[in-house]
């Protein structure tokens, strides 16, 4: 009966991928708008791979929203590795106990391989003047953001705003708390998304300033083009990371360990920088981002760990029920 | 007299209902659909043929064919016994089962993917013997059938029962009791009489297979060119700023809707025909 069922899916999977002659497979599960960054550098390390040991790999790629598809992975998609765009994302198989505890010491730079900043995209010629944080929350000014409590594009956003307020002059946490206030009532809104928001910034024209990565903003001018709107990089922002990790579960199961290393590894290589960068993501290394220094402007950036003392200590200051955001919205 | 009547309500009315009727459907069918063909070949026809040629969008609109196909078999042999069932007998608990025909109506698509997860998922009820097993449901290709099974079940028995039950089971009875087996019965009798409801609930319910997004996005695990059907890759492209690409796949499940509305028109048309003859056949009588 197992035969029978195994051999009826092998069918169904040939007919589906149109290759099943691969030695091994591996599953990348990876938030939705990571796709061009993975369908350029899946072929490298296949390439790379492939050369080092003669075997030739399936690499097969999964992508939706981050908390959704850390969700799949607890729930038994069978991935590999993550690549997310939140680390309470990975923390959570962390503690489902799929992903080692101390992922992110199993690769370099906190395991994220490159990084990217939050930035402002303006109307065309910035009309209302817009160059910092502070000018954000000024009267009159529209903010389209994504909803902070649940959604990366929205918490990093948030963040940022209060850090910026920590380090003016005079500034402590009272203070950060009611410029984020006064920062969310200029906005309209809350996307759901932040594709959502660039929609609404975009193509529904609401709103003065929409804050978003800035690997997003060459996603936006590749569909809406370039000449209708600006990039303002303010005076701090936050640098976000791209966590990745082995699921140990699963690569013990398929016994895909070192196929999966070498896959995450290899992000760090001159390549996979270099391809990192050609999508618009921060390298880590210095020598390329120096190379690309016309797509990355110097910015000054924080991480959350300096901050805010790590990604699951700022979730529950901040995004849990109870947490400053609740405050801030019960005032509003 | 009443038929009479309701034409001479003032004409000003009837323009009014007229033409908020025709408005509601310019504004939100006839727009849409005008809408998903302009995006679709807003950078021209190649970009749409090159959009549709990208091996995972083929394979999208493949699974999407081959999900409609595997479902299709279950739902004409759970509608046909459920309606026989419910129309030709009578027994306790009918109620009940007509009430658990509809629950996939009454259940959100999301919900009923989620109750998937929970039987089927690693941490779900059946989660550990199927994974010592090696069998994979929820996130391959099996959890999607499941899904949109769930779906559309009730579109095929809710077409028939009320088809069955107007038809009685005269019929029936004169055949067996001129000694047909139940076999005969079913093939000569049975099924001829229904086969073009049949046929309509098909198509409803095959409308419904290939657009289901809820259900299906729950338990696909979204794996490109495995296990993303069309509706699902259409969120995927749109979402990665890929508007042509969305819009193509778009195009193609509204070129299906369309597929389906002139086949479900031709099966109404043939349907009515056919009770014509049938009232025409019935004698004198019955009309007075």
């Amino acid at each position: 009966m197992i035969s029978f069922r195994r051999s009826l899916s092998a069918l169904l999977f040939s007919l589906l991928a149109g290759s099943a002659l691969a030695d091994a497979t591996l599953l990348n599960a990876s938030y939705d708008v990571a796709r061009d960054v993975y369908k350029d550098y899946n072929p490298l390390f296949q390439k790379y791979w492939k050369a080092k040991t003669g075997e030739s790999l399936e690499l097969k790629q999964s992508h939706g929203g981050s908390s959704k598809q850390v969700r799949a992975v607890a729930d038994g998609l069978e991935a590999d590795v993550v690549t997310m765009n939140q680390a309470n994302d990975v923390e959570f198989l962390a503690e489902k106990g799929l992903v080692a505890k101390d992922w992110t010491k199993k690769f370099p730079n906190n395991a994220s391989p490159y990084t990217s900043a939050m930035v402002f995209i303006v109307r065309k010629g910035n009309p209302k003047g817009l160059k910092d944080w502070g000018d954000l929350a000024a009267p009159g000014v529209q903010v389209i953001v994504p909803h902070p409590k649940n959604t990366g594009n929205g918490r990093n956003t948030y963040l940022s705003a209060w850090a910026w307020a920590l380090k003016q002059p005079g500034g402590n946490d009272q203070k950060a708390q009611e410029f984020v206030g006064k920062l969310l009532k200029n906005a309209p809104l809350f996307a759901a998304g932040g594709r959502d928001a660039t929609t609404t910034f975009m193509q529904r024209q609401l709103g003065d300033v929409l804050v978003t990565f800035e690997s997003e903003a060459e996603m936006i001018a590749k569909e809406f083009g370039k000449g209708n709107f600006e990039v303002v990089y303010p005076s701090l922002t936050l640098q976000t990371e791209f966590p990745v990790a082995v699921v140990e579960k699963v690569v013990d199961k398929k016994g895909t360990r070192a196929q999966a290393t070498a896959y995450l590894e290899y992000l760090w290589s001159r390549e996979g920088q270099e391809n990192a960068a050609q999508n618009y993501l921060r390298p880590r290394d210095p020598d390329l981002l120096k190379k690309y220094a016309a797509f990355f402007p110097p910015v000054k950036t924080f991480t959350v760990d300096e901050v805010f003392g790590g990604a699951n200590k700022a979730f529950v200051t901040h995004f849990k029920d109870g947490g400053s955001f609740d405050r801030i919205y019960v005032q509003k | 007299m009443k038929s009479t009547r309701a034409t001479q309500e003032p004409a000003w009315v009837r323009y009014t209902l007229l033409g908020l009727g025709l408005g509601f459907l310019f504004f939100f069918l006839g727009l849409p659909l005008v809408a998903v063909f302009v995006e679709a070949f807003a950078q021209g026809w190649p970009a749409y043929a090159e959009a549709l040629k990208e091996p995972e969008t083929a394979s999208a609109i493949w699974l999407t064919v081959v999900i409609a196909l595997a479902v299709l078999p279950f739902n004409i042999a759970f509608g046909v016994a459920a309606a026989w069932a419910i129309a030709k007998f009578d027994f306790r608990g009918k109620s009940l089962l007509i009430t658990l025909i509809d629950l996939p109506f009454a259940v959100s698509p999301v919900v009923a993917g989620l109750i998937f997860i929970l039987l089927f998922g690693s941490q779900g009820w059946f989660g550990g013997w199927l994974s010592a097993n090696e069998i994979k449901i929820i996130f391959a290709v099996p959890g999607m059938i499941l899904a949109t099974l769930f779906i559309t079940f009730p579109f095929i028995a809710r077409e028939l029962i009320p088809l069955m039950q107007a038809q009685g089971k005269d019929e029936e009875e004169a055949a067996v009791s001129l000694g047909a087996t139940g076999w005969q019965m079913f093939r000569r009798v049975t099924l001829p009489n229904i086969k073009w409801g049949l046929l309509y609930g098909v198509i409803l319910s095959n409308a419904r297979a290939m657009g289901e997004f809820g259900a299906v996005s729950v338990v696909s695990g979204h794996i490109r060119g495995e296990t993303n059907t069309l509706p699902l890759h259409v969120e995927i492209l749109y979402n990665e700023y890929n508007a042509v690409g969305a819009f193509a796949a778009a195009s193609i499940l509204a070129l299906l809707a369309l597929v389906t509305l002139v086949a479900k028109t031709v099966v109404e048309w043939r349907m009515r025909k056919e009770t014509e003859m049938l009232t025409a056949d019935l004698p004198a009588e019955k009309t007075s």
